[in-house]
């Protein structure tokens, strides 16, 4: 290829040699391109599917109903992704009067209410229960806050190859443990690991707040509130902010897909091309080091690096193959759990539902049933054997309430994330399937009467159909469990915990690397600083 | 476990079944009836677990078995594993240093692998049986390394440790006894060849190898037909002085031929439970095996890396030290003082008439600094030690050279 092609029109530059091609333009792959082009260089991004997005898209479900497909509230984009591609200036609305509260429904009791962000108030609670949980949600932010610098920026490494500023930001948070005073510190380190049950029976009683947050730590993971370490998961989601406020939540407007398409706007912006329809089936390695990609088509594409935003499992053994990597390695990748439990339900109503005891506004919130502790245990014990929670729990979001265009008039569109749901079910999803919709719809009806006899089209994505659809392996939240074994430096797996793989010139990006899964942007962004720094 | 506790199938079900072995404590192998008649010192060791001879009735005598007549080895306990399948090529050249591309049907190379970290896991032989089969023989057992390395290729691997009976025949009238045994052709092998002959109605695998230094054959065969191997051979070499030996003999005769031992003179990988005990190729002298030019292999990067970094930490010498008394497991010194390495085997050589070992330094030493090396032996002489000093110099392996061994056609008696 010559340079002189590199100033041909966009449509022909497809087959010129790219700086970097980014294969998978979920939101992660398309963070990293924007910045990887505004760092000067030439990015082609390639995405299977026939639009952008992956996990964080908008869909037709039912003729005139609209949906986030998969990820449907924003509670982690980060803060220097928002920056770094102005994604406000591209039409993202992140600003506090987007934020929703969340409300705990109960069968027993009226719902209470965490309104700001995440229950700055705390409405429907005894006086007592609002000032334990006020303690609580202080002690909480500030340990989350403790380890939210290490998500931001790739994992430490222990080899001592970090650069002065890397180290630099590791001693703060050192530094900020140390401010935490002897007795928070020694805390801090009490509770790390714990499970949340245990942590939230010291401090509260209420069980529909308990059931709540229990439900949040254990939310796309393979965990139960009482599995050790599940309070990490609760740690995770707080280390998220959302319009400078932590712990926000929001519900966007036009669905998860607006955020896709500021991130698609600002990064054409910056250069990059956005190849939809496809798809990679192999990544081209010479000598030890990426050369380019071919795609299913066939069509073969060279560029000088390729980052792959595709899940870890896939990169290695199937675009890679395990003949160009080592053994270890290879039983390494897997090794890693990546069986989902989280379905994603989709209703076309014809009215918006009544849940008993709340207001307009309250219908605008996260709506969990998660009504006690145990009961999100329960939820959880059946999916160790391959079976689906009888009683399963779930977030659920009316978004045609706050955004009617996602609805036809009048009618209004219901979307809950609904756990547990094992991506292995022992009965096979074809005969499994019908029954956790019917489960599914036996607890709505309970909590929102009569909700069934306005449904006109009900869809139910299991992560089987997750996984086939999107191309998320196992359906999973993450690209792989986020559990401490598959943290930091451990994720995905040691030897590509710095986004650099055992390629040379091969680039993870990804929710399968660190931090994780949700729609941050954050491994995207750690990437591509990874990125220019080492590849200069 | 309760009374209705059921036997769990686990994913890893097939790969326990295929490794019982440690179930017994020590195995027999299957030439064990004719060793057990010869044994007359009741001198045993266990050799990976199987009960092995250390010596039969003399270990000097069998010792000079191996360097005047011929000496015959049971050497069963070696593990080894069938590679078959279309991939077979590919997989081994993944797994193994050296290229196996260039290893045509009916030859043998010596050969070693690493892990991710480009740390030895083992050394050994690779036999190309046919275009896709191969065996390959080892110290250590590696099945689920070897399983797991197959994960992309159209590959069968099977563990045949005890299904296979292995002898060594080694020794300036070995290929006189083969050829009183009527194993016609075997003259056309030349060193690292190998080719199958017709015994009992089975198939015995001759390769001219061998862990000598000397004129050699090593035979397989299915276990039922050990015996009558065993007997096919014995009654052969009768007129040219075969002998049985043990462990002790044939040590002797390696060290001569500077050869080395997994877990003797280096530790593998998977046994190494201390950090700097790992080594890796060019740290135990098998860099030559290390092809760049093939694509890529188990622990290429991190072999390339220490190459081009200059992170090589520690060499693999053989040294001529001074007297005759042997350093066995001595400390080696520079200027006397400062400690730099470990001998691993070492011994008078009675074919070299010099006094040599085999030994692991910490470079530059052995490397680029070779003067002024030193060993320190402690000799127990009536319950107290003499402690000695004995000079050290760096010379080339192998100590001894016989072109006998490579001699074409092999010498007749
Ligand atoms: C049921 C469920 C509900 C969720 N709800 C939320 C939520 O409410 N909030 C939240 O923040 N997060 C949520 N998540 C998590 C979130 O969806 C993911 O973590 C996020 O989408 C990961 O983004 P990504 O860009 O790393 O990967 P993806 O979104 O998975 O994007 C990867 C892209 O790569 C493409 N690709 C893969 N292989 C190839 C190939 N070979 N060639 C070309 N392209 C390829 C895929 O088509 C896809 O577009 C949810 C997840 C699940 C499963």
């Amino acid at each position: 290829m010559t340079s002189s092609e590199a100033a041909a029109p966009q449509a022909s530059r497809w087959n010129a040699k790219s700086d970097v091609i980014v294969i998978g333009g979920g939101h992660n792959g398309l963070v990293c391109a924007a910045l990887l082009a505004r760092s000067g260089r030439k990015v082609l991004v390639l995405e299977a599917a026939v639009e952008a997005g992956g996990g964080a898209r908008t869909e037709e479900f039912a003729p005139g109903f609209r949906v986030s497909s998969v990820a449907h509230i924003l509670n982690r984009l980060h803060p220097d992704v928002v920056k770094e591609l102005s994604l406000e200036a591209h039409g993202l609305k992140l600003e506090p009067a987007t934020h929703i509260s969340s409300v705990s429904l109960s069968t027993d009791d009226d719902p209470l209410v965490l309104t700001g962000a995440y229950g700055e108030g705390l409405l429907g609670a005894s006086d007592k229960e609002a000032a334990a949980w006020k303690d609580l949600r202080a002690q909480l932010f500030r340990y989350a806050g403790i380890l939210k610098p290490f998500l931001s920026r790739r994992p430490p490494d222990l080899g001592g190859r970090m650069s002065m500023a890397e180290t630099f930001a590791l001693g703060q948070t050192a530094l900020a443990l140390k401010k935490l005073g002897k007795e928070d510190m020694r805390d801090f380190l009490r509770v790390i690991l714990m499970n949340v049950a245990d942590l939230l029976d010291e401090q509260l009683t209420d069980n529909r707040l308990k059931g709540l947050l229990a439900f949040d730590a254990v939310l796309g993971s393979h965990l139960g509130p009482r599995s050790p370490t599940s309070l990490l998961g609760l740690y995770y989601r707080l280390a998220g902010e959302i319009g400078g406020r932590a712990g926000a939540q929001t519900v966007p407007a036009g669905g998860m897909g607006a955020v896709t398409a500021a991130i698609v706007a600002s990064a054409e912006k910056a250069g990059v091309v956005l190849r939809t329809d496809a798809a990679v089936r192999r990544i081209v390695v010479e000598n030890g080091r990426a050369a380019g990609v071919v795609l299913e088509s066939g069509e073969e594409i060279s560029g000088s690096l390729v980052v792959s935003a595709a899940d870890p499992s896939t990169t290695f053994l199937e675009l890679v193959g395990p003949r160009e990597l080592n053994t270890g390695f290879v039983r390494k990748v897997g090794n890693i759990r990546k069986n989902g439990d989280a379905a994603k339900l989709h209703l076309a109503l014809d009215r918006p539902p009544q849940f008993a005891g709340i207001d307009t506004t309250g219908l605008r919130g996260r709506l969990v049933i998660a009504p006690s502790t145990d009961h999100v245990e329960r939820a959880f014990n059946p999916s160790k054997y391959g079976e689906f929670s009888p009683e399963p729990v779930m977030e659920i979001t009316l978004p045609s309430l706050a955004d009617p265009s996602l609805a036809p008039s009048g009618a209004c569109v219901l979307s809950a994330v609904v756990q547990y749901a094992p991506y292995r079910l022992r009965e096979g999803w074809d005969a499994g399937k019908p029954k956790f919709l019917k489960a599914i719809m036996n607890i709505l009806e309970r909590y929102a009467p009569g909700i069934g006899k306005t449904v006109r089209h009900a869809e139910l994505l299991t992560p089987r159909d997750i996984e086939r659809r999107y191309r998320m392996p196992g359906g999973h939240w993450h690209h792989g469990e986020l559990q401490a074994d598959q943290m930091l430096m451990s994720r995905p797996v040691f030897g590509a915990e710095g986004y650099a793989t055992p390629i040379d010139g091969l680039y993870l990006c990804g929710a399968g690397s660190h931090p994780g899964g949700g729609v941050s942007g954050a491994p995207g962004l750690n990437a591509a600083r990874r990125i220019i720094a080492l590849e200069r | 476990m309760g009374k209705t506790a059921k036997k769990t199938s686990s994913p890893y079900a097939g790969r326990i079944a295929a490794r019982s072995h440690f179930r017994t404590l020590r195995l027999d192998t299957p030439f064990q009836p004719r060793i057990d008649a010869l044994m007359k010192q009741n001198d045993w060791y266990s050799w990976a677990g199987y009960r092995a001879p250390a010596s039969l009735w003399d270990e000097e005598l069998e010792y000079f078995a191996i360097r005047s007549t011929a000496a015959l080895f049971d050497i069963s306990p070696m593990v080894k594993y069938l590679i078959q399948g279309p991939d077979s090529e590919a997989y081994l050249d993944r797994v193994t240093l050296r290229d196996v591309t260039r290893l045509r049907p009916g030859r043998v190379q010596y050969t070693a692998w690493c892990d991710d970290e480009g740390h030895v896991l083992d050394d050994g032989t690779l036999f190309r049986l046919t275009e896709d089969a191969f065996r390959l023989c080892c110290q250590e057992r590696h099945l689920p390394w070897l399983l797991d390395s197959a994960i992309g290729y159209d590959v069968s691997i099977v563990e045949e440790t005890e299904e296979i009976a292995g002898l060594a025949l080694q020794g300036p009238t070995s290929f006189a006894v083969l050829r009183e045994a009527d194993f016609d052709g075997v003259e056309h092998l030349k060193v690292f060849d190998l080719a199958g002959f017709e015994h009992q109605g089975g198939t015995v695998t001759i390769s001219r190898t061998g862990f000598t230094g000397d004129l050699g054959y090593e035979l397989f065969v299915p276990a039922n037909l050990a015996l009558s191997l065993w007997d096919r051979l014995m009654e052969a070499g009768q007129a040219r002085g075969i002998r049985a030996i043990g462990y002790t003999a044939l040590n002797r005769a390696r060290l001569e031929a500077g050869l080395i031992v997994a877990n003797a003179d280096f530790s593998t990988a998977e046994h190494a439970l201390r950090p700097d005990r790992v080594r890796m190729p060019d740290e135990i002298g098998l860099g030559f095996m290390v092809d760049a030019k093939k694509g890529h292999f188990n622990g290429r990067r991190a072999i390339m890396a220490a190459r081009d970094g200059k992170k090589l930490r520690h060499v693999l010498v053989g040294i001529e030290i001074e007297g005759n008394i042997p350093a066995e497991h001595a400390i080696v010194y520079h200027g006397k003082k400062k400690e730099v390495g470990l001998v691993s085997a070492a011994g008078w050589s009675p074919l070299a008439k010099r006094n040599i070992a085999i030994a692991s330094l910490v470079r530059p030493y052995g490397h680029t600094v070779n003067d002024d090396l030193w060993v320190e032996i402690y000799a127990m002489r009536e319950l107290k030690y003499e402690r000695l000093m004995k000079r050290a110099r760096i010379v080339p392996r192998p100590f001894i050279k016989l072109d006998r061994r490579t001699a074409n056609p092999p010498a007749d008696f």
